[in-house]
């Protein structure tokens, strides 16, 4: 059991920062996923902690002792990589008892590690294979047998499933919390999809160029993101953003889309006559019926039926362009003249210049047109 | 596979057979003449017939030379033997100081390290007739003239810069991932090198090694100048068979057929170790 601590860390190589001054708990136990955009510093954090690169400032605490001037082999973390680095001489039963035999382990007790979490990944009947004979798949659980075999306190995973096939990869996510979850390891997960993010994750750290954006629980990063950016990078499809200007009138503040005034919620003054965007998640926007309050007229583009999904992209009487997702077997248009209303609870509400999120929540209460 | 023509394939095998004819000729002419004697070789014109004599042979591994002006003791056999003590060993503090070295120039960027393997290369720039003069006063001065450890010391000029460089680049293709899971397995940078890195740089390791030997037998300035008689390769050696009643063709045709037969089968034997050398890009993945 181990928790893990960085505090005030810094990596520079030559003259760029690659992590700035970020600090981070992750408490014992808790899966916290990493996630970014590739450069974003995920990888170098993991090898950091990991202790094959050292920081150029900071510390780092695992299990509450100072770890930062520890050798990696001393630290007792296992590791999977993103492109699994399998010693490619050895054997896959070589490669994964490797960990036990660096704690001296007897010959027999090493058979038993490796044949027990070679089970419990489905590769017992590889075991005798080199790396190069082993399919991406097997490759991929290899390495992380390895990194699981000597039931490390604190497990660093380094996108695993990114060179695994797409069917391969959700299949792991399904299996992946429940191995993680009965290990009772302390987990950091580096993850480019969002998806493998959601479904992995106790908490998410979301990274970009060296530093922490945000960190939550999936939800929190789902329905409060803070900023656009994040906003961008969780939901498939893309949020919707939509430039407007928040102006009050006596029932509050209100953005216009399309003569149609939506009035938000807990919306601070600062924001009234600023530049501004909103945010609108294409499953929080619906069809609806002509004479619906709220009711903003759009002509239907083109419809994309996924699998359990339809989305549909529409025009806006100003030429703008949305995203409405429905679940797959709900009545929509898929041609001419449609309204769409806003459900209300998930528009977001973002500053223009800065892409911060404005409020801490934007409730929005729809007002017809005519109301005002 | 495409269609050729036979006349395409033809002219293909015959400009094949010209370049073979062109580089193997002078071996096969040099194979022909260690079994004739002085006289048949100086016939002009040159015969291919001739009545085959191993007496060459017998005369190198006697050690004596039968000449007109009579009989000369050569030491053809502790030349070889010279030879290969000097080349073995040398290769050898070669490996030994020069793969942990390349390892650390390919793993370690440390301050001045481009530096200072540049340096190491540069000892191969600098023409062997150039260092001679300075590093003869210097060995004399040392006492290390005319000893096999000096001519091991000197032979490093050749051996270690080319191991150097080669390795270090077996060990830049490693990706160091895989090192990193070794140690973060627990185990220490040493044990990474010793069960990691040197097994999967060792084709690479090989294929230096061998190239570094066939350098240093082939070497034949330095020791001409550092060594004497009794300390010298075959290839100053060779230098005895230019006697003061003329030239012996026959005598040097199998000298250099012997000389040569030890690279040659090591270079054969190696040869699965070369080829899997330069494929070692197969390690990825």
């Amino acid at each position: 059991m181990a928790s893990l601590e960085l505090r005030n860390v810094v990596k520079r190589y030559k003259s760029q920062t690659v992590l700035d001054n970020l600090s981070l708990t992750v408490a014992d136990g808790e899966t916290l996923v990493l996630f970014g955009p590739s450069g974003a510093g995920k990888t170098v954090l993991l090898r950091l902690v990991a202790g094959v690169i050292d920081p150029d400032e900071g510390k780092i605490l695992i299990g509450g002792d100072d770890m930062t001037d520890v050798d990696a082999e001393f630290r007792g973390v296992g590791m999977a990589f993103q492109n699994f680095a399998l010693f490619p001489h050895m054997s896959a039963f070589d490669n994964i008892a490797t960990p036990l035999e660096a704690t001296r382990s007897s010959q027999s007790a090493i058979k038993a590690g490796v044949e027990s979490v070679a089970k419990l990944l489905k590769i017992a009947h590889v075991l005798s294979h080199k790396p190069r004979a082993l399919s991406n798949g097997q490759k991929q659980r290899t390495a992380l047998a390895r990194a699981l075999v000597g039931s490390p306190p604190l497990l660093l995973l380094d996108d695993p499933l990114r060179n695994v096939d797409a069917k391969l990869r959700f299949e792991m996510r399904l299996e992946l919390p429940r191995l993680l979850a009965d290990r009772g390891a302390t987990v950091v997960y580096v993850t480019q999809d969002y998806k493998e993010a959601m479904a992995l994750g106790d908490r998410i750290a979301v990274m970009s160029q060296g530093v922490i954006r945000q960190l939550g629980t999936p939800e929190q990063i789902y329905r409060e993101p803070a900023n656009i950016e994040i906003a961008r990078l969780f939901g498939d499809p893309a949020i919707n953003l939509l430039d407007v200007k928040p102006a009050r009138d006596a029932r509050g503040v209100y953005v216009g889309l399309s003569n149609v005034q939506v009035h938000l919620a807990e919306v601070p003054e600062t924001a009234i006559g600023r530049d501004c965007i909103i945010g609108l998640r294409p499953e929080a926007l619906h069809f609806v019926g002509e004479n619906e309050p709220g009711a903003i007229p759009v002509t239907v583009e083109a419809e994309t039926p996924l699998n359990e999904k339809i989305v549909t992209l529409v025009r806006t009487v100003r030429g703008r362009e949305i995203l409405v997702s429905r679940p797959a077997g709900t009545p929509g248009r898929n041609e001419g003249k449609a309204h769409i209303s806003v459900d209300g609870k998930s528009a977001l509400l973002f500053d223009h210049a800065s892409g911060e999120r404005i409020g801490s929540k934007n409730v929005i209460k729809l007002r017809n047109g005519e109301a005002a | 596979m495409e269609h050729t023509s036979l006349l395409e394939r033809i002219l293909r095998g015959a400009a094949l057979a010209l370049v073979v004819i062109f580089f193997m000729f002078p071996i096969a002419w040099i194979f022909m003449m260690s079994f004739q004697t002085n006289e048949t070789i100086l016939r002009i014109p040159p015969q291919l017939v001739f009545e085959p004599t191993l007496a060459n042979y017998t005369a190198l591994i006697t050690g004596k030379l039968m000449t007109a002006a009579g009989t000369l003791d050569i030491a053809f056999m502790r030349n070889l033997g010279n030879s290969v003590f000097l080349s073995v060993t040398s290769v050898a503090v070669s490996l030994l100081l020069g793969v942990p070295a390349a390892y650390a120039f390919a793993r370690h960027k440390f301050r001045g390290s481009e530096d200072i393997a540049f340096t190491l290369l540069s000892f191969k720039f600098a023409p062997a007739l150039l260092v001679l003069l300075p590093l003869t006063l210097y060995f004399q001065k040392l006492g290390l003239a005319n000893t096999y450890i000096g001519l091991i010391w000197v032979y490093q000029l050749i051996c270690l810069p080319l191991i150097l460089w080669i390795v270090r680049g077996y060990f830049e293709d490693i990706p160091a991932d895989i090192e990193y899971a070794y140690r973060i397995g627990g185990h220490s940078w040493f044990a990474t090198f010793r069960k990691i890195a040197l097994p999967l740089a060792g084709p690479g390791i090989a294929a230096a090694g061998l190239l570094a030997f066939i350098f240093a037998w082939n070497n034949f300035v330095f020791a001409l100048v550092l060594a004497s008689a009794d300390k010298q390769p075959v290839t100053v050696g060779a230098l005895a068979f230019i006697t003061s009643s003329g030239i012996q063709y026959g005598q040097i045709s199998a000298a250099i057929v012997l000389s040569i037969t030890p690279t040659l089968a090591l270079a054969l034997y190696a040869q699965r170790y070369l080829v899997e050398g330069l494929s070692l890009g197969a390690v990825k993945g």
